[in-house]
């Protein structure tokens, strides 16, 4: 009655090694270690880079104690933090700014577990230590540089066709034109139309918003007005459009600050979440991922005359220009027209003067950037050329030089940094590109290193010690059967950890107080189990049939409780962000495992010592009185 | 070892009375505390920044205070916790200062005093992200109550489903009561329990709902009220184990889980408390009132078919 058939065991036994082999990954802790990531995303890593990397470690006497080349990184192991400090120095010196050198932990797990996927558990930020940004797009910037691009497009498309306009501008979301001649009207229209695409729309409702444009026509004294309005779904997709940007833009950033293993992923429409383990400098990372720094190149107008930088002063410049300050605060009239924008830039870096011996960036253009610069310089020599970098609502002109001769190659220096830092914060931001649109920071979660550690201890320590008192109580009340249940709760320990391991979900702190209180729960399986086997032996079955009826009977109520309380985990999951998801991850999957092992392995454990006795007189199930009525 | 050595049925549901008395003056009590003087929110829900920091030394908590008071942050509420090195500054929402840039110059104003402060951890969250986490909340806890009440009316019936739902909201609402009585922050991680605990204490009830319907199969010829009082006493034994269990773990996270886990465990032992109060004291007596009763539950089984599954 009480006897597994063999390949029940052989089931045990299988699970069981599964839960050593990810489990024990945890317990060889961690290295201080260097990882070399190509500075542009989609850049490869060479095997030769790590020869290179390995003889300079040599002659400098630090001797990485491994070493791991992937396809997109390498990863040197390094016996102490002093050695995998000096390593990155040395790297950086040897690789330049092609490459970004970052301190990271490696696990020093066996490499043949590795290769099966064994991995440790994955420490949340709490548990590690580093910082979560929660960005957030800033819609109503998206739209109105949306519609600044489509006005400037709008007016030299009428110029081309030579359409005549007077009074063009934005107002509350809407561009407005005005002409004399009605017909304008249609022409301009269609030219609109051709700026946008149409998106079809299928199924049942009004085929309404299937242009990207909606327009509005009135008449006034004469006057045609033409209002172009952008439709609801266009507005979307300049939304997704620019938060896809700013996602590349923020990963080629991150990736400049050096960090190990970084997440960046969208969230909700409008949402960029960046986590950056192990980042202390905050302050630094906030500056660089919030900066929407873009490089705009444009020619200072001929005209210079102090009446009319006066008058500009006063809000008139002359048509086609406008009027910019210097870092000096000295002003200066520029047109309008943009030569070039940062978008062309391939490479920038910081360097210095060799005649002057100022801090300088020195980038590289792309083919047609460097085409488009090689043009302008040709035809305006002797003409000043104004490079600005415009932040949120600030535009400086960083430099101003005069065009001595056609710059060929596309190679360019800014000179008139402050110092070597902004230098550096400068090429940093031109080399990753510039933010479709401002982000700001909604919610932020810091965590220092330290704090990380006592976490872990905080978490470890209520686990073990729960799991001490839990396994005293249950041996004490319940013997022998008590002892089965501790150690089919130490299975269920195994099988948690391991499926932790194995899926790499994100640990947390709530997600390390999940599992104390999962074991906490799953106890209850075993004490009705146990309670029932009593019940059975008291109503005068034979210790056998008790066992037997005693998991049948249990079997119903513990499912039925699981499921109520699995129910409540996956809402958490659903509905919870941060830490909660943390705690409903691992909750969920405890109470499935401990389904499985509550019955099964304790089951397989009572059967080995009771099953194969074909008679018994007594099970050791602790004290049992008798009730009397009934 | 057994600690009730009962012998004879202990007959709860002739206290129902009081019980109803006791449970609907600590339900008016919960709700007039929450009412009065409201939950004590976290920063996750009202938004704002919770900065912790641990000095070299004793810190001086009003030097912090006039530090902050120079940078235009008076209304910054600083104070000890743990030991004498660790310090909470809690700062509210700004208008004119983005969170990112509110916790830099915090730090950047301590740093500048005192250099050997180190910052243990900083959490700002913006007023519409508080919102939305209030909100999905809200809907979680709405979503457990639902969906524990369908599965039970499918499990068992509508009865025992508003029985145990009414049971854990009572639960609930005292947790709540707690945390408003004694002003205790409640925060994201508190929800998680409280959420926990809606999962935990219906255990509790199903566990005795379901000897409730075996007994009205087995015991066919005794009366409602002597069924409920058997299937309560029958499962005394393992009510008072699995509690002990996870209150002993909850105990062990009240002593090394520090402050960031202390509220949980706060949460989970008032839940734990009265969840065996509830499903023993409010479960039941409510089901009775319902008008549980052999008819309406043996059907929703066929006993023989349950026999032969079990043989």
């Amino acid at each position: 009655m009480n006897q597994f058939s063999s390949w029940k065991y052989v089931v045990i036994a299988l699970t069981i090694i599964f839960g050593v082999t990810y489990t024990i990954p945890n317990f060889f802790g961690e290295s201080p270690a260097i990882q070399i990531m190509p500075a542009k995303s989609g850049g490869k890593v060479e095997i030769t880079t790590l020869q290179v990397i390995e003889n300079e470690l040599k002659i400098a006497g630090i001797d990485p104690v491994g070493a791991i080349a992937e396809k997109d990184n390498i990863k040197l192991k390094f016996q102490t933090a002093e050695e995998q400090i000096a390593a990155k120095s040395i790297s950086e010196n040897v690789l330049g700014s092609d490459f970004v050198v970052a301190l990271n932990l490696i696990s020093n797990s066996p490499q043949w577990l590795s290769s099966l996927g064994a991995l440790p558990m994955y420490l949340g930020l709490d548990l590690r230590g580093g910082v979560h940004f929660l960005m957030e797009l800033d819609l109503s910037k998206v739209s109105e540089r949306k519609n600044d691009g489509l006005l400037s497009d709008l007016r030299r498309a009428m110029r081309e066709d030579k359409i005549q306009y007077y009074d063009s501008q934005i107002n509350g979301g809407v561009i407005q034109v005005k002409f004399k001649q009605e017909d304008d009207l249609d022409k301009v229209k269609d030219i609109v139309r051709g700026m946008g695409t149409g998106r079809s729309i299928f199924g049942a409702g009004s085929a309404k918003e299937t242009e990207a444009f909606s327009f509005l026509e009135t008449e006034n004294n004469g006057e045609f007005i033409l209002q172009i309005r952008q439709s609801q779904y266009a507005d979307e997709d300049t939304v997704s459009f620019a938060l896809k940007q700013n996602l590349e833009t923020l990963h080629n950033r991150v990736n400049e600050l050096g960090v190990a293993e970084p997440i960046i992923q969208q969230q909700g429409k409008d949402r960029i979440v960046i986590q950056l383990p192990g980042v202390q400098d905050t302050a630094k990372a906030k500056e660089i991922l919030g900066r929407t720094a873009i490089l705009e190149m444009k020619m200072l107008s001929d005209d210079q005359s102090p009446e009319l930088i006066e008058r500009a002063e006063n809000g008139q410049a002359p048509p086609g220009t406008q009027l910019y300050r210097d870092r000096d605060g000295a002003p200066m009239l520029i047109k309008k027209e943009i030569i070039l924008t940062g978008e062309k830039i391939i490479n920038a870096g910081p360097g210095v003067d060799q005649m002057t011996g100022q801090s300088i960036v020195s980038i590289t253009l792309d083919g047609s950037g460097a085409n488009i610069f090689k043009q302008i310089t040709r035809e305006n020599v002797g003409k000043r050329m104004a490079l600005i970098l415009v932040e949120k609502n600030s535009a400086e002109v960083i430099t101003s030089p005069v065009i001595k001769s056609e710059i060929g190659g596309g190679r360019v220096q800014i000179t008139g940094m402050k110092n070597a830092q902004e230098a550096t914060d400068i090429a940093l931001l031109l080399r990753a590109g510039s933010l479709a649109a401002p982000m700001e920071i909604v919610e932020e979660r810091t965590v220092g290193p330290s704090m990380g550690k006592e976490n872990i201890a905080r978490g470890v320590n209520s686990t073990v010690w729960g799991f001490v008192a839990i396994m005293i109580l249950m041996s004490i009340y319940y013997m022998t059967f008590g002892l089965v249940s501790v150690v089919a709760l130490s299975a269920n320990l195994l099988f948690l950890v391991a499926l932790l391991s194995a899926i790499q979900a994100t640990l947390t702190l709530p997600g390390l107080a999940a599992i104390a209180l999962t074991l906490g729960m799953a106890i209850d399986a075993n004490v009705l189990i146990n309670e029932r086997i009593r019940d059975e032996i008291r109503n005068g079955n034979t210790p056998q049939a008790s066992i037997h009826m005693g998991y049948e009977k249990a079997w119903g109520t513990i499912l039925d409780s699981n499921i109520t309380t699995l129910i409540a985990g996956l809402a958490l999951f659903m509905f919870g962000s941060g830490p909660i998801k943390g705690f409903a991850v691992v909750h969920v999957l405890g109470i499935l495992t401990s389904m499985y092992s509550a019955i099964w392995v304790s089951r397989s454990i009572i059967n080995y010592i009771y099953g194969r006795k074909r008679k018994i007189e007594s099970l050791s199930i602790g004290e049992i009185y008798k009730i009397e009525n009934n | 070892m057994e600690i009730f050595r009962v012998k004879k049925d202990i007959p709860f549901m002739r206290f129902r009375r009081i019980s109803a008395i006791i449970s609907i003056s600590t339900f008016v009590l919960a709700i007039s505390f929450l009412s009065l003087k409201g939950l004590n929110l976290g920063v996750d829900f009202t938004g704002g920044t919770i900065m912790e920091v641990k000095y070299a030394e004793q810190a001086n908590i009003q030097s912090i205070r006039d530090t902050l008071a120079t940078i235009d942050l008076q209304d910054a509420q600083v104070q000890n916790f743990g030991t004498a090195r660790d310090v909470l500054i809690r700062l509210p929402l700004r208008s004119d200062l983005s969170i990112a840039d509110l916790s830099e110059k915090v730090l950047a104003s301590l740093k500048e005093k005192n250099d050997a402060v180190e910052i243990m951890r900083v959490e700002s969250v913006g007023a519409q992200i508080g919102e939305e986490l209030y909100e999905d909340g809200a809907l979680a806890i709405l979503f457990v109550c639902l969906g524990i009440v369908l599965y039970l009316s499918f499990r068992f019936e509508w009865r025992f489903a508003i029985a145990a739902i009414v049971a854990n909201l009572h639960d609930v609402i005292i947790i709540l009561g707690f945390f408003a009585f004694f002003q205790w922050e409640f925060n994201l991680t508190v929800l998680a329990a409280v959420l926990a605990v809606l999962g935990y204490s219906v255990n509790e009830s199903v566990v005795v709902f379901d000897r409730v319907r075996e007994n009205f199969r087995r015991m066919r010829k005794s009366k409602v009220e002597e069924v409920i009082n058997n299937a309560i006493t029958r499962t005394m034994s393992r009510t008072i184990m699995t509690h002990l269990s996870t209150q002993t773990v909850v105990i062990s996270m009240l002593i090394f889980g520090g402050e960031i886990l202390n509220n949980f465990a706060l949460a989970l032992t008032i839940g734990i408390l009265f969840g065996i109060y509830s499903s023993i004291m409010v479960g039941c007596p409510l089901a009775m009132w319902l008008g549980t009763n052999q008819s309406n539950l043996a059907r929703t089984e066929d006993p023989k078919k349950t026999e032969q599954e079990i043989i």
